[in-house]
């Protein structure tokens, strides 16, 4: 279990060059690090669900991102904050 | 036939006809979700913040709950994903996009507005919400911080926005009257008398 304020990297993986697949993690935060808000409960994860396979429960983050870490022209404290599941998320 | 190209009324009739020989919905439960899907407006979500912002209860209820509020004044949630409140503040506003879908609230909040789905709403929800918001008619004063929510996963995210000011003294009903949906999503503020 990840805890609030942990610094975290999402995973830079492109499942989607592999075959047919379903994702709930955004490419433009693939390979991007952002800071652990709180934990929003464990949920079969939609990756299987969505291809009536067996799903494991996986703990879902709120995890915010600076925008100057996403986009090059970006300015200011201006924030994006995302739900992420722990299998996309590695500590930085 | 490419399912694809299959007339959408048949696959429609038999979607719900192998799902009533599947034991997984009846016609009848089909029927009452509609009527509940379709029965829901702004209204629902204006009447909570509203209630939130004359009564404190409610509204700490509101952010650590969303479901819990929700179904205290009578909306159906059973099966939904739950509900998150996201608290605009004198320091902080909140946008809220779906960049992979269409996620919405759609218990408290009706149907989308059309151009929440669109391409460029949700494109530029997360490069440009400022110029996105002027577009809008909202100016965020510079050193408020704004905070874009994607609704990516399990949740379903609603803005609570600030109470403007001249309404001291109002009624729950007549400050309800104030909401607008957008300013439920964040792409607008609620106006003042």
């Amino acid at each position: 279990m990840l805890s609030p304020g942990t610094k975290v990297h999402v995973k830079l993986d492109w499942p989607e060059t592999r075959g047919p697949c379903h994702i709930r993690t955004p490419h433009y935060l693939r390979g991007h690090h952002g800071v652990v808000v709180r934990h929003l409960g464990d949920y079969p994860n939609p990756e299987d669900l969505a291809f009536g396979r067996p799903a494991p429960v996986l703990p879902l983050y709120h995890v915010r991102f600076p925008l100057t870490g996403l986009w090059p022209d970006a300015k200011g404290d201006d924030t994006i904050l995302v739900e992420l599941y722990g299998s996309w998320l590695e500590a930085a | 036939m490419n399912i694809l190209e299959a007339p959408s009324d048949k696959l429609l009739a038999g979607i719900r006809t192998l799902l009533a020989v599947k034991g997984i919905a009846t016609a009848d439960e089909v029927a009452e979700r509609i009527r509940i899907t379709d029965s829901a407006s702004p209204a629902r979500g204006a009447a909570m913040v509203a209630r939130a912002w004359t009564e404190p209860a409610f509204r700490d209820l509101m952010l650590r709950d969303g479901t819990a509020a929700a179904e205290s004044m009578g909306v159906p949630m059973r099966g939904l994903p739950p509900l998150g409140v996201l608290e605009n503040t004198a320091e902080t506003h909140h946008l809220v996009v779906c960049t992979l879908c269409s996620c919405y609230p759609r218990a408290v909040l009706g149907y989308p507005p059309f151009w929440f789905k669109s391409a460029a709403y949700r494109a530029r929800a997360v490069r440009d919400p400022r110029g996105l918001l002027v577009d809008f008619g909202t100016t965020i004063p510079a050193e408020m911080k704004l905070e874009v929510v994607d609704s990516t996963a399990d949740y379903r995210w609603m803005v609570l926005p600030v109470r403007p000011a001249g309404t001291e003294g109002w009624s729950a009903e007549q400050l309800a009257g104030l909401i607008r949906e957008g300013d439920m999503i964040g792409v607008t503020i609620p106006k003042g008398p």
